[in-house]
């Protein structure tokens, strides 16, 4: 029998499914720390990116902020907070968290796709579609409840998604860092050098972040109004474009994770 | 003050020059591997998605299948991906290069379409009344006018790379990433610092470069500019 021979007889053991290392409970945290990760930081992101695009100030700066972050690997982000705050495991309440270094990290990766497509959605609404809401006697918060927001929904459903896949990404990371997660299987297995491991470990990565992706390309769906809707699928989403180069639907750097 | 406390001292230092001293030589081969696997990626990368680009131009059908792939690739993460050719090509560059590849396909490919639809269609009909063929109107009118979109894609492509090789360290094929590693696992600071800044460096100068370069070869933008 050949490798993947092996690899479907791993998912065939029982054993590599229940337990404290087992497929469902790495699963579970991986999920968890994605989840409440891509949570936090559109509770972070969106108001502000909403608030600066209704008001059309500090956009250049926002878009700059992010850009940095382009070239910082996350990687490299995830080493530099264990560093900082050590491999803490918040209890009590916070203890959803899972680790604290991770979730730092996670949210600070997921944080400037999101600021900046909702900031570029917000701006990309047609000044006479305000106008004219303007004219129809709506005060500024019913303009962007009613008639930016919306307008400008498909773009903070881009940044969203981008954000959602670099922190399950970056996720798989944190188990190098001594995190759990899938990431484990992949971590542990190079260390032993059980590749029949480190490639279940993989697919079962890339299945989930796949899933993500899709997952969240159908709430977009159920959320955009019809006449607005883009092409939800993978790779067909309008990305946060570089300024340099105003014309081109760009796709942003990849998350490094 | 013992050895042991002397240790922590520095491995708690973000930065203890006479490391960096002792170690000059290994930062040039760590910095020469990153660079070498970020021109392979990227250029066999551009060989990859320029054909197929000009093709889902020309035969739209081609477009949406090609960026699907090309997508769901993209969005695999880096880790899992590395590791997906370690059966058969064990620890080594190759590993580490087809997934830099895969990744870049995603960008470059919507680039370069993306640039040749910016062409507007006066200019290309311009072309034809003057009886230029189609491979001549491609090279020395579209592809020029493409340019910028194409380069912006390059750009972005390199800068993703650059990040992604960190990564590959995981596979002992680290480049800068390497120091990160050591840094990590020993509990010392000073080569996880200078990994962490290399990199970064190394993103912004091949993007002020690539800038540099597409300045050099269209030097009709920069005389317009001039005029506006």
């Amino acid at each position: 029998m050949g490798f993947l021979g092996d690899v479907v007889n791993w998912f065939g053991d029982g054993s590599h499914w229940s337990g404290n290392d087992g497929v469902i409970h790495r699963l579970t945290e991986h999920v968890q720390i994605s989840v409440v990760s891509i949570v936090a930081a559109a509770l972070i992101a969106l108001p502000i990116g909403f608030l600066i695009g209704h008001v059309r100030k500090g956009g250049i700066a926002t878009v700059n902020i992010s850009n940095i972050g382009r070239a910082l690997p996350s990687f490299a982000l995830l080493i530099l907070m264990v560093q900082i705050f050590g491999l803490g495991e918040p209890s009590g309440v916070f203890s959803f968290i899972g680790s604290f270094p991770t979730f730092v990290v996670l949210v600070a990766i997921a944080i400037p796709p999101m600021l900046t497509n909702t900031y570029i959605g917000m701006v990309g609404v047609d000044p006479e579609v305000r106008e004219a809401a303007r004219g129809m006697g709506m005060s500024g918060r019913q303009l962007l409840r009613g008639v930016e927001a919306p307008i400008a929904l498909p773009l903070v459903w881009a940044g969203i998604r981008t954000g959602a896949i670099a922190v399950v990404a970056t996720a798989t990371l944190a188990a190098y860092t001594g995190w759990g997660g899938l990431g484990r299987f992949i971590i542990d297995g190079l260390s032993t050098q059980d590749y029949v491991q480190v490639f279940a470990g993989a697919l079962l990565v890339a299945l989930l972040a796949i899933v993500f992706e899709f997952g969240l390309a159908g709430l977009q769906h159920l959320t955009v109004s019809r006449g607005l809707r883009v092409r939800a699928r993978p790779g067909g989403r309008v990305e946060d474009a570089v300024p340099e180069v105003a014309p081109t639907p760009a796709v942003p750097a990849r998350p490094t994770g | 003050m013992g050895p042991l406390q002397l240790a922590q001292d520095i491995g708690s230092k973000w930065i203890y020059w006479p490391w960096v001293g002792d170690h000059l030589d290994e930062i040039r081969t760590r910095l020469a591997e990153h660079i070498t696997l970020t021109f392979w990626a990227v250029l066999l990368g551009f060989l990859i998605a320029f054909p197929l680009a000009l093709l889902a131009v020309r035969y739209r059908r081609l477009y949406p299948p090609v960026i699907g792939v090309t997508g769901v690739l993209y969005t695999i993460p880096s880790i899992a991906l590395f590791v997906f050719l370690i059966p058969w090509t064990g620890l080594s560059r190759t590993t580490a290069l087809v997934p830099l590849v895969a990744y870049t396909l995603l960008i470059l490919i919507r680039n370069i379409v993306a640039g040749l639809d910016g062409v507007p269609p006066e200019v290309r009909e311009a072309a034809q009344g003057m009886g230029y063929r189609p491979l001549r109107q491609l090279f020395s009118v579209e592809l020029p006018l493409a340019l910028p979109a194409i380069v912006a894609g390059i750009r972005i492509a390199t800068v993703t790379t650059i990040g992604l090789i960190t990564v590959t360290a995981l596979i002992g094929q680290g480049g800068l990433g390497q120091f990160m590693i050591d840094g990590f696992q020993r509990d010392f600071r000073t080569p996880l610092t200078v990994g962490i800044i290399l990199s970064v460096a190394l993103a912004v100068v091949a993007d002020l470069l690539l800038v540099g370069a597409q300045r050099l070869v269209s030097p009709w933008a920069r005389a317009e500019r001039r005029r506006s």
